[in-house]
């Protein structure tokens, strides 16, 4: 009994130490979480001392007091892409405005297929963390974020690549089909046996819409080449996604495009010795023999902006969706891969696009992969034809999956 | 050999890569329910596993030291869960939750210290050989047998030596399980502890002997996914195929041999889609086969494996029957 109640010590021990170990990705998570509830504390309690000092100073005190702003991640802040671009442009913004005058409260793994987690994130942030502005970064957080809107007329909502808005929720996304169009023209460059290969994850607008300006941007240097999309299913899951890369390398493919979360299209391509171009973050040091380029999100002057609305009282819903030209879009630098050609065409092209925006990107004529005409010569298909896309252009091979 | 034949042999080949840590895992977790306990933290195991192959890999470039890591990382979420469930008697079922909960955060915790470097390359080489691979070189054109040993050369024998590994460690088990006498015991504490331990057999020494081997199976599995699959490290890197391994042992009925085919098949469900439409571009379009419905099968399988062996009553086995109970050497 006694070795049995030491051994219980012992394993009690270590589970600890492996929840503190498990925790240190917790803090990285949520950027001190102690102490900055104790913060929070701590302003609710001078604020009780304001009030009791002087009730009418009381929304004054608090609308020059730190703000405080709720974050909602589909991943987690380092999976090296896409909610990664997100914690970094928060990190900047912060860093910009000053630590002294906003505090971030993130949370990661916040499934936005799940209704509950989403509203359960949203209330602890805004009923507990006293948050007076939220961010929820994912397609699927909308329907519920527009609903608890209502219930919190007195916080600002912000919904990064939806559609929906409300008197306090504002949606926000950006054109990074510019870059997606640039890449494009890279990889048409590049291709010798001109199959080019798109590993997409779920069969949505925004990914069929990003397939295809790339096309766009591989045909209108190389009308010979084609684009094989493959669907992985999933956002986020390496295997599937090396198993997709793997699919279109064994089809031909040299040079391989993706929209996933992951780098592992990346590294599939390099291993087979041949070209990608990534997405989301720079892979220049993950894959140097394989990278060319991505297009990148920089989140953080937009993130700014709105946390510097919400402080001076001129927060308006904007649907914001800037491009190259407001810096929220670019594409990496081009690597020593690249021929030089398709970087003197990318330099020629880019102020354009940044001009003109994705206006030129999805301008007439445009045909659909059945030669259908999509979009008549002299036009541009417009922002709402754009945010609905459900079909491929002439030249990717490959269906969306249908239910 | 046609491209159509070529295409199919690399279907299989993708199968087979995806398929290789299910085999494992499934394994690992069929020794633990043959000695009955319901052990969920399969994904944690193995996220444990892969984080440390691939931190150890970092550090030493040995490919030996790296599965050695692999496998007593996971084992060392096994023992924490063995000493709980069977020292302490904790709940099955909720302690292997903890596991999975405690160990992806540990397993991305640690997996992050390598900051996405890339496998070194003397480890990523030995696992990109094929030591099967054969030289067809004057005899590929010959008839019938070139584009035979082909298909089975591109099919079969191309892969890395993890493949083969699972294939011999599944035979090696089924032996155990089923020809030794340390395998009855197993075996046996699994069904009815109490009849073993009155039979002489040490119930709590067996427990956790089939819980460890489970673990390093587990920790194997996810060593897979850094050393011989990917070459990085990504957070989540099992993508959640622990829990399929679960669902998996139930549909090969705690059968080591079965476990290989099993294994395939959920392997090749996952990626068939991928390739299907390639190959048969006028199936894509039918509902049956589209990429939902690949995704929904494996489970549609399991139910149907479940149910038919609940119709089939008493004669149908419904695995380990002290499955999931802790034992009390005192109760009656």
């Amino acid at each position: 009994m006694k070795f049995r109640k030491i051994g219980a010590l012992v394993a009690a021990l270590g589970i600890v130490a492996g929840f503190a170990l498990t925790g240190c990705e917790g803090s990285v998570k949520s950027g001190d979480e102690d102490t900055t509830t104790a913060a929070a504390e701590t302003e609710i309690d001078a604020d009780a001392e304001t009030t009791a000092q002087d009730e009418a100073d009381a929304d004054t005190a608090a609308a020059t007091d730190k703000l405080n702003v709720g974050i909602l991640y589909i991943s987690t802040k380092t999976d090296g892409g896409w909610s990664q671009g997100h914690a970094e442009g928060f990190a900047k913004a912060v860093e910009s405005i000053g630590a002294d005058k906003v505090q971030l409260f993130e949370k990661e793994n916040v499934p936005d297929t799940d209704a509950q987690a989403t509203e359960n994130a949203v209330r602890t942030m805004i009923e507990e963390q006293n948050c007076g502005l939220i961010f929820a970064t994912s397609f699927g957080y909308m329907e519920t974020l527009e609903r608890l809107s209502h219930d919190y007329p007195d916080v600002k909502f912000e919904h990064c690549s939806g559609f929906m808005t409300s008197e306090n929720m504002d949606n926000y996304f950006g054109q990074i089909e510019q870059a997606r169009y640039l890449s494009g023209i890279v990889a048409g460059y590049k291709t010798e046996s001109n199959k080019i290969g798109y590993v997409a994850a779920q069969p949505i607008p925004e990914v069929i819409r990003g397939c295809n300006a790339f096309t766009l941007g591989v045909r209108s240097v190389n009308p010979e080449a084609t684009v094989s999309v493959k669907f992985s299913m999933t956002w986020f899951d390496p295997g599937k996604e090396t198993e997709t890369a793997k699919a279109l390398l064994d089809e031909g493919c040299d040079v391989l495009a993706m929209h996933q979360d992951t780098p592992s299209t990346l590294k599939a391509a390099e291993d087979a010795g041949k070209f990608a171009i990534g997405y989301d973050l720079s892979a220049a040091e993950v894959v140097p023999d394989a990278y060319l380029t991505a297009p990148l999100w920089d989140w953080s002057s937009y993130y700014e902006h709105k946390m510097n609305a919400v402080m001076n009282g001129t927060w308006t819903i904007e649907e914001s969706w800037g491009g190259m030209k407001e810096g929220l879009v670019a594409l990496d630098e081009l690597t020593d891969l690249v021929p030089e050609e398709a970087k003197a065409a990318v330099e020629e092209l880019e102020p354009q696009i940044a001009e003109e925006g994705n206006a030129f990107v999805f301008a007439g004529p445009l045909k659909d992969q059945d030669g259908n005409e999509v979009c008549p010569a002299g036009k541009s298909l417009s922002r709402e034809e754009q945010m609905e896309m459900n079909y491929f252009v002439e030249g990717v091979l490959g269906q969306i999956p249908s239910n | 050999m046609n491209s159509v034949s070529l295409s199919i042999a690399l279907l299989l080949a993708s199968g087979i890569r995806i398929s290789t840590p299910l085999i494992l895992g499934a394994l690992g977790e069929t020794v633990t329910e043959r000695a009955g306990h319901l052990n969920l933290g399969v994904e944690g195991m193995m996220m444990l596993g892969g984080a440390l192959a691939y931190t150890v890999a970092l550090h030493t470039e040995s490919v030996i030291l790296a599965l050695l890591g692999g496998m007593l990382g996971a084992m060392f979420g096994s023992l924490v869960y063995a000493f709980l469930t069977v020292a302490l008697r904790a709940n099955q079922t909720v302690t292997g939750l903890a596991l999975t909960t405690f160990g992806v955060g540990l397993g991305n915790t640690i997996g992050k210290l390598g900051n996405g470097a890339n496998v070194p390359s003397a480890v990523t080489q030995f696992f990109g050989k094929g030591p099967l691979t054969l030289n067809l070189d004057g005899i590929e054109n010959k008839p019938v047998i070139g584009p035979v040993l082909t298909f089975i050369n591109e099919a079969i024998l191309k892969h890395n030596i993890f493949v083969y590994l699972a294939i011999i460690l599944a035979i090696i088990l089924y032996i155990f399980l089923f020809k030794t006498r340390a395998g009855l015991h197993l075996r046996a504490v699994g069904e009815s502890p109490a009849a073993a331990d009155a039979s002489g057999i040490n119930v709590n020494r067996v427990k956790y002997t089939g819980i460890l081997i489970g673990g390093a199976l587990a920790g194997l599995a996810g060593a897979y996914y850094p050393l011989a699959h990917i070459g990085t490290w990504t957070d989540n890197i099992t993508g959640g195929r622990g829990w399929i391994v679960v669902a998996l042992v139930i549909f090969v009925r705690w059968h080591p041999i079965k476990a290989i085919f099993g294994s395939f098949l959920f392997g090749l469900l996952d990626i068939i889609g991928l390739r299907l439409p390639t190959l048969f571009p006028g199936v894509a379009g039918l509902a049956i086969f589209s990429e939902y419905a690949f995704n929904m099968y494996p489970y549609i399988m399991t139910i149907i494996v479940l149910i038919a062996s609940y119709i089939r009553g008493r004669k149908g086995w419904m695995g380990p029957a002290a499955l999931g109970h802790s034992y009390f050497r005192e109760e009656r």
